[in-house]
């Protein structure tokens, strides 16, 4: 589901950035660690260039040099899969030189002892080994980090989409926890969100571990709680329920025979799209609901043409915890519905109309402020009103004069059961997949600017086509070299799952190890035919960041990307 | 709206090309507009992608003396008294693109679909009446900024703003600023 999430909940009890992003502003030290800010977060570039008109120092962690890296103080080049090994070699350093924050370590927080001893082998020449980051840098970066009096971390796909995707999250918590510099103005942490509403969403229900509030679902008071909301015995709640990965898998098993999605498209999304193509033709019956119809949708027995975000009110929540007004700017065309209404109609179908009596969505939104009064995710004094008054009101917030809390942790009362900030063992392990003879060559996947996750808005606007019209292999000069692939080169990249077919684009903005290729194209253009579908134990998130791959040069150039099949409706 | 013209002076064009981050936001958002019949006049590109990910986004810099009027032969290219280099007038634009040659940065382009050249007017049916060019508007990273030299010298006091370009023995004062470190005078171009 969400590594962030449950490395978050694990350190704090709580799920959200810790800070606003205007805490970036003061902060001498900013690390952004496996997040394209460039591309997938434009916005948040010019909180980060404020700090750094004030003297901030930037440390990148990245296998490419992204636009971020290009001016960055510090660009640690991570060899994908090894994240926790650095941090685990940065924590270590901070202990060995005692840059660590005894007061805080000692009067808020647990675990570090068995932290700190998990991470004692790594020492800065071995993680020079497994990250392949010179230890100069490495050592740099934790004096910088170390010595700080403000800062500021940020982390994102790059680090959570792993097998051991809640270990690299816990391993950047603990580096910020062991310096206290959080709660504190200019002292920041977060994760920066991979979509609109990537935190709303994920606070009231998307998961299938909660309930509304970010309560838990497995706790009989929160069930109990929710069950009295909304007006119905507690025993009639489900329990725990399967995440996105752990659902296909459920389908191929023939345990889910039905499947009801809501802009949702995991022929692109998710990883080893053969194996959800096979799954998607065992369901016996499939409903998706969805404002264009994505590649997915064409297996479905019923498709429901839903909304866009511009013709339905409501709120969205940002990745600083802001809750924001969305105003309605124009109706859905045509037969198609809100994906509100569609959603009250099908609980009139099956019975509950009395539970879905809503004159507006204010009226929804006031039933969540009231479901989420208590839980952590408290936006019970949110309301509509207060949100236009004050260009938005970040959570928690649990009374109608409460002002909001844009910055968590000043009163250093943590959420979790002991009130105090936890540090979590991570020591480094392998990621799911490594190279080998057969299959030499690391594959990492990500996102470019000009398109949207799966691609279903996106790949329909030409000029957004027109900026990066079909994936490309990002390769360094010194692997091509290796394999004889001469630029735009067609090059079939298989993997233990798939393969598929990409002009090669050699570039020195990538590690020599490392090929890159983005993901948002359906078919045979789909980067997640080859990644694997290995989970987080933890968050259930699959490893989309790293697996093990073969290039082949197919011996022929690729037409000019103009041409590509990328502008043909598929 | 003469004098919201004069008030409007103090604001100037700053662009900063170490922030560019190549995302085209600003492309995007010159496209939209009808006036330019949905084509961009704000063009970025890579430097050498090969080995960098740099790219530089390029406005039309205004020049006192613009080159781009001065080489054409049908007099279509015109400076107005706010120093504003106007795309050509469609009337007298002959399709020659000498000033496509001409300008050092690259500005004009000869858009073959109207045998006209077009470039970069610093969005003037904005900027005329107190608003900003949409470019600026809408870049996230701050490589585009459109305000007061006293909002700048506050917000960026590593980076001088310099309007003086130096191509050989070539010297080209422009209106709009390109952010160089502090302390720069000129940009010299061998």
């Amino acid at each position: 589901m969400v590594s962030a999430g449950a490395g978050n909940k694990k350190a704090f009890g709580l799920d959200r950035g810790s800070n606003n992003y205007s805490d970036l502003e003061y902060a001498e030290v900013i690390i952004v660690a496996g997040a394209n800010v460039s591309e997938t977060f434009p916005t948040l570039t010019h909180w980060i260039w404020k700090a750094r008109d004030r003297g901030a120092k930037l440390i990148v962690i990245d296998p490419r040099v992204i636009p971020l890296a290009r001016t960055a103080d510090l660009h640690l080049d991570v060899k994908p899969g090894t994240d926790s090994a650095l941090y685990g070699a940065m924590l270590n350093y901070l202990h060995e030189k005692d840059l660590l924050d005894h007061d805080f370590i000692n009067n808020h927080t647990s675990g570090f002892e068995e932290t700190l001893a998990a991470v004692k082998t790594h020492t800065l020449s071995w993680a020079e080994q497994v990250t392949g980051i010179q230890k100069e840098k490495i050592q740099q970066a934790a004096e910088w980090w170390g010595k700080a009096k403000t800062s500021f971390l940020l982390h994102a796909r790059g680090i959570e989409h792993h097998s051991k995707g809640v270990d690299n999250v816990v391993g950047c918590i603990n580096l910020v926890l062991a310096t206290g510099r959080i709660g504190k103005p200019y002292c920041g942490y977060a994760t920066i969100t991979g979509q609109g509403n990537g935190q709303g969403g994920r606070e009231h229900g998307h998961k299938c571990d909660q309930l509304p509030g970010n309560r838990d679902i497995t706790n009989p008071e929160h069930r109990k709680y929710i069950a009295d909301v909304w007006g119905i015995e507690e025993k009639d709640l489900p329990g725990k329920g399967l995440s996105a990965y752990e659902i296909i898998e459920a389908i191929h098993r023939g345990e889910i025979k039905g499947l009801l999605t809501i802009c949702f498209n995991p022929l692109v999304s998710l990883p080893n799209s053969n194996y959800v193509r096979e799954a998607l033709e065992k369901l016996e019956y499939y409903v998706a609901i969805d404002f264009f119809l994505n590649e997915t949708a064409r297996h479905a027995d019923l498709v429901l043409a839903g909304s866009l975000q511009e013709e339905e009110e409501g709120t969205t929540t940002s990745a600083e915890g802001r809750v924001i007004k969305i105003n309605k700017a124009i109706d859905p065309p045509g037969d198609a519905k809100t994906d509100t209404s569609i959603i009250l109609e099908l609980a009139s179908r099956l019975g509950a109309k009395d539970k879905f009596t809503y004159e507006n969505s204010e009226a929804i939104f006031n039933e969540l402020r009231v479901a989420s009064k208590g839980g952590t995710a408290d936006y019970y004094g949110i309301t509509y009103q207060r949100i236009v008054e004050n260009m938005g009101m970040f959570w928690p917030c649990p009374s109608l004069d409460h002002p909001g809390t844009p910055r968590l942790w000043e009163d250093r009362k943590f959420k979790t059961p002991d009130g105090k900030a936890h540090f979590n063992p991570a020591p480094y392990r392998p990621p799911g997949e490594v190279t080998d003879n057969e299959y030499p060559v690391v594959l990492t996947t990500g996102r470019v600017v000009s398109q949207y996750l799966s691609g279903t808005q996106t790949r329909r606007i030409g000029k957004l086509v027109g900026q990066y019209p079909e994936p490309q292999l990002e390769i360094h000069p010194e692997l091509a070299l290796k394999f004889g692939i001469e630029q735009r080169e067609v090059v079939k990249v298989s993997t233990r799952r798939g393969e598929g077919l990409f002009p090669a684009n050699i570039v020195d903005t990538i590690r020599k190890d490392t090929v890159f290729i983005p993901y948002h194209w359906p078919g045979k253009l789909s980067a997640n035919l080859l990644t694997p579908g290995t989970l987080d134990p933890v968050s259930k998130i699959p490893e989309f960041k790293v697996c093990a791959c073969k290039l082949e040069p197919q011996g022929h150039i690729a037409p000019p990307a103009e041409k590509s099949s990328a502008f043909k409706s598929s | 709206m003469r004098e919201e013209n004069v008030s409007n002076v103090n604001m100037e064009f700053f662009v900063d090309m170490q922030r560019c981050i190549g995302c085209k936001a600003c492309e995007m958002a010159c496209a939209e507009c009808e006036t330019n019949g949905h084509e961009s006049m704000i063009h970025v590109n890579y430097v050498d992608r090969a080995h960098t990910i740099q790219t530089t986004v390029q406005v039309c810099m205004h020049c006192e003396d613009p080159v781009c009027a001065n080489v054409c032969p049908a007099d279509a290219i015109s400076k107005d008294e706010f120093g504003i280099v106007h795309t050509a007038n469609s009337e007298r634009c002959i399709g020659c693109s000498n000033c496509v040659q001409a300008c050092p940065f690259g500005v004009p382009k000869k858009q073959e679909s109207y045998d006209l050249m077009m470039k970069c007017n610093m969005c003037f049916d904005r900027t005329s009446i107190g608003k900003k060019p949409m470019c600026a508007t809408v870049c996230p990273s701050g490589a585009l900024y459109f305000g007061t030299r006293e909002e700048i010298a506050e917000m960026r006091p590593n980076s001088t703003p310099v309007k003086r370009f130096v191509f050989g023995e070539e010297i080209v004062n422009t209106k709009v600023n390109l952010m160089m470190p502090k302390g720069s005078t000129e940009l010299k171009v061998f």
